[in-house]
């Protein structure tokens, strides 16, 4: 092999030249100690689990770990591992957190204990069934217009619209949620994830569906007694009480119990002027 | 109203497996599958999508920077032929032309029919989407929503598939296509909440399932990104085209470890963030003074590698991207994500200092082969679209060009699917005894006595001898090297064997991916063995430039008689003339290209 092609060889291999690059950052053998739970329908109880602390390394990296060197059957749900898909929710010490945005560090050597969700039915160690929540998404009627795009919407006209946009589905508001997690009416409360919903069809200035009947009767919207549980939990910062959820309030204020809408509604109809701008102005 | 079903009956019936019928079984949820879903839906035909992940979950939701499409909003000259132009400059000119072709021309109607259903996009003054400039498009064409635009698009393809028929099984995967008569009639899954069996009967399977990044530790990929459409096409007699060609993402997450490989979105680069070196040097100016930091992924990707690997790297290993100039106000309206992305995860403040960043795997181009009119593969009732399917991207990908590529070829594949179903009288019979030797090899791992290999374990010796040896500047004692190691990884195979029971059990699931993983680092060795030359993505180091002769052909990718892996060398048909004459005066020579300057457009 000539000097040249020995170089080439050279590069190649150092093309992976960190791949240990995590064993490496393992903190001078220091570890961590997760609890966490292991069960299924029938009950449970938390396991401890130790493994190397590695610096920067988040809860669901520890969970990993376990699962790939302690546990292989070790349930756990997640995808992106960045904060953008909300599959990996659970509860750490008792509060819902994304596993992959939550890092070991923070909890400063105190106690880690990892659950699921407890707003809805257990499957396994980690993973709760949340397929509740898409039939709750199948129930609200989707965005309508009768305008044809490309629309002429203006910044102003939409950039409220981005906050209720950036849900990531992670269904932690709905966790915390107490008319969901402690009084259990799943059958009649939509919950905060769905008002956020809600929040941007109403407020979309091409939609033309009405949604308020259905939040005030199906989806329970009276319900929520504005304790904001669910704006200190959203991983995306979305203001679901003050953004979302009291301007529907509002709205169906407006609508069901305004003397004079009242008597329009009898003479009319159901039919109502909407809010918001229309096609551009 | 579409029913969502989480993992199959719940009536604890002690059948060996339940049977479903659709018309058409679309395989994976992302943006393509769901399209697909939608046309098919639309027809009035049952549909079911089966999704390894929760709704809403699949790898599109990481998509950041935007859609590409020649809406012209922004720089009105934009036009379709220049988007096929830049599309076939970008991909070495083996992209299928055709593709190519009607990507560039349907993208901005995927754009508004998005739209349509109800997905916002930043706006322009004038009150129209606005475009965001990309590497390697001549104008601003990525129609965008700050940096999460395949949020957007994942949420309201989701929205749209809830309010048809279709049926959704979510948290369930397909282990086997089934075939009769030559044509594909239905698949088997089991359920990942609790192991049972269903057994899918449909007169056509639409392949949606992405790509196969978890093959390298250094990965922007999610756990999905296994490649199990691939290699159920394969098994089942579809060709592949251009496996060796893996895209590298040129700005990954460096540091802390836990997040190495994380996307950076080219949104920051697109909103003018420069790439430095440790000496503080601009050094893109080395490598593409004319596009600089907005030129190809592959190009960009090897700059900084070059500039790490000569001494001119980071603290931990990458280069700097500094988008400080943009201001803390710009940055939160532009690329909130990314600021929230390195606060939290690595205590980096992106308004006052720079990102450390290295490659990263991201994308895969090659794919199952189809017919670009219709998504059809050679395997009658098999159609694949999206990630999973290949021509299109050619030897490198455009950034933006996959979100207009999973809608534009989605919506085609649903199409076609559709006509097929509609035309056809053939039964979907699948013998029993079939589906019962698949139930065995699918449990055999939990079931059987012997045995001490962890998939887990596994996947990652495989995933680091991907990383020493396939990586984005390879050789050919390196890549047969690596063979040499996937080879005896493959012989290991029989060995793994997982604890526990069929309840959610990750263990299980993984002894079913990594035959996958195994068997698409295989043929992505071999293929690149063969491409002995320097061309988008694959970068041989022994090797000084384009081979003239491969610039005309595509590497087709067939499991032979034997079950080994059997690879063509298939020469293209020629571009028609008023496509030729779009690229003629960009590329002097067609088959080569341009070969000059220190990092050539090659």
């Amino acid at each position: 092999m000539d000097s040249n092609a020995a170089n080439e060889k050279d590069m190649a291999s150092k093309a992976h030249a960190d791949v240990h690059a995590d064993e490496k950052a393992t903190v001078d053998g220091r570890t961590a100690k997760l609890k966490i739970f292991r069960g299924d329908r029938q009950g449970g109880r938390e396991v401890e689990y130790e493994i190397p602390l590695v610096e920067g390394m988040v809860v669901l990296d520890a969970v990993l770990n376990i699962q790939a060197h302690q546990a292989p059957d070790l349930a756990v749900r997640w995808n992106c591992k960045a904060a953008h898909c909300g599959s990996c929710s659970a509860e750490i010490n008792g509060k819902p957190k994304l596993l992959c945005k939550a890092r070991v560090e923070e909890y400063d050597g105190g106690e880690i204990h990892v659950a699921p969700l407890q707003a809805f039915p257990i499957i396994k160690d980690l993973v709760s069934d949340v397929s509740w929540n898409y039939e709750v998404s199948r129930g609200i009627k989707p965005f309508q217009s009768s305008e044809q795009a490309p629309f002429t919407m203006y910044e102003e006209d939409v950039e409220r619209l981005y906050e209720p946009k950036k849900c990531i589905e992670c269904f932690m508001c709905q966790d915390v949620c107490h008319v969901l997690r402690t009084h259990h009416k799943h059958p009649e409360f939509a919950g905060p994830r769905f008002f956020v919903r809600n929040q941007w069809l109403e407020m979309h200035p091409m939609d033309e569906t009405e949604r308020l009947a259905d939040l005030k009767e199906k989806d329970g919207l009276g319900y929520c007694n504005i304790t904001k549980c669910c704006t200190e939990v959203c991983p995306v910062g979305i203001k679901i009480t003050d953004n979302s959820i009291i301007p529907l309030k509002e709205r169906v204020a407006d609508e069901y119990y305004d003397p004079a809408k009242w008597l329009m509604r009898k003479i009319r109809g159901n039919s109502r002027e909407r809010n918001g701008s229309r096609n551009g102005r | 109203m579409t029913e969502v079903e989480n993992n199959g009956n719940r009536d604890g019936s002690r059948e060996r497996y339940e049977v479903r019928e659709h018309d058409v079984l679309i395989v994976g949820a992302g943006g393509a599958g769901l399209r697909a879903a939608v046309s098919a839906a639309e027809r009035g035909l049952s549909v079911g999508i089966v999704t390894k992940s929760l709704l809403g979950k699949a790898h599109t939701v990481m998509a950041e920077g935007g859609m590409a499409a020649a809406l012209g909003n922004v720089d009105p000259d934009d036009s379709w032929q220049q988007h096929f132009i830049d599309t076939m400059r970008s991909g070495k000119f083996i992209n299928n032309w055709r593709m190519a072709e009607i990507h560039a021309k349907e993208s901005p109607d995927r754009v508004y029919e998005l739209e349509q259903w109800g997905a916002l996009f930043n706006r322009t003054p004038e009150g129209k989407i606005s475009q965001r400039p990309f590497g390697g498009h001549t104008y601003r064409r990525l129609a965008h929503v700050g940096d999460r635009t395949g949020l957007e698009l994942i949420r309201t393809m989701q929205e749209k598939v809830l309010a048809t028929d279709a049926k959704v099984y979510m948290e369930t995967t397909i282990t086997k296509l089934f075939k009769k008569d030559g044509r594909v009639v239905g698949a088997l899954a089991y359920t990942r909440e609790n192991g049972k069996f269903v057994l899918f009967r449909a007169k056509a399977v639409v392949m949606a399932t992405g790509g196969w990044g978890r093959i390298f530790k250094v990965t922007s990929n999610s756990w999905e990104g296994t490649g199990d459409g691939v290699v159920l096409a394969y098994d089942a007699g579809a060709e592949l085209v251009d496996m060796e060609m893996m895209q590298f993402h040129p700005t990954g997450m460096v540091w802390p470890p836990g997040v190495r490989g994380l996307l950076v979105t080219e949104g920051v680069r697109g909103e003018g963030g420069l790439l430095r070196n440790s000496k503080g040097e601009r050094y893109m100016e080395k490598y593409d003074p004319e596009k600089m930091e907005l030129s190809t992924r592959d190009v960009v990707a090897r700059a900084n590698y070059t500039e790490v690997q000569e001494g001119r790297g980071s603290e931990h290993g990458g280069v700097y991207l500094d988008i400080t100039h943009l201001g803390y106000e710009g940055i939160m309206k532009k690329l909130p994500t990314m600021h929230e992305q390195f606060l939290k995860l690595a205590d980096i403040d992106i308004s006052k200092e720079p990102m450390e960043v290295f490659p990263t795997v991201h994308y895969t181009m090659g794919g199952i082969k189809v017919d670009p009119e219709t998504c059809a593969t050679n395997v009658p009732g098999l159609y694949a679209a999206g990630e999973c399917a290949g021509g299109l991207h050619g030897a490198n990908r455009l950034g933006g060009n996959s979100l207009s590529d999973l809608l534009v070829f989605g919506r085609r594949a649903g199409d076609g699917a559709s006509e097929y179903v509609a035309q056809s009288t053939h039964s979907a019979e699948i013998a029993e005894s079939d589906v019962l030797t698949e139930m065995a090899r699918v449990l055999e791992p939990l079931e059987k006595e012997e045995g001490d290999e962890s998939p887990y374990l596994m996947q990652q010796e495989l995933q680091e001898a991907m990383m020493e040896h396939a990586n984005l500047m390879r050789t050919g004692d390196s890549l047969e090297e690596g063979l040499g190691k996937v080879l005896a990884l493959k012989d290991r195979l029989p060995g793994v064997k997982v604890g526990g029971t069929r309840l959610f059990n990750p263990g299980w699931h993984t002894a079913q991916d990594i035959r996958y993983l195994i068997q698409i680092s295989e043929i992505i060795l071999r293929t690149a063995m063969l491409r002995t030359e320097r061309r988008g993505a694959q970068w041989r180091l022994d090797y000084d430039g384009p081979d003239d002769d491969l610039g005309k052909i595509n590497f087709i990718v067939t499991k032979d008689e034997q079950g080994e892996i059997g690879i063509e060398r298939r020469e293209f048909p020629p571009m028609p003339e008023h496509l030729r004459e779009l690229v003629e005066d960009k590329v002097p020579d067609m088959a080569g290209g341009e070969k000059r300057g220190p990092e050539s457009q090659f």
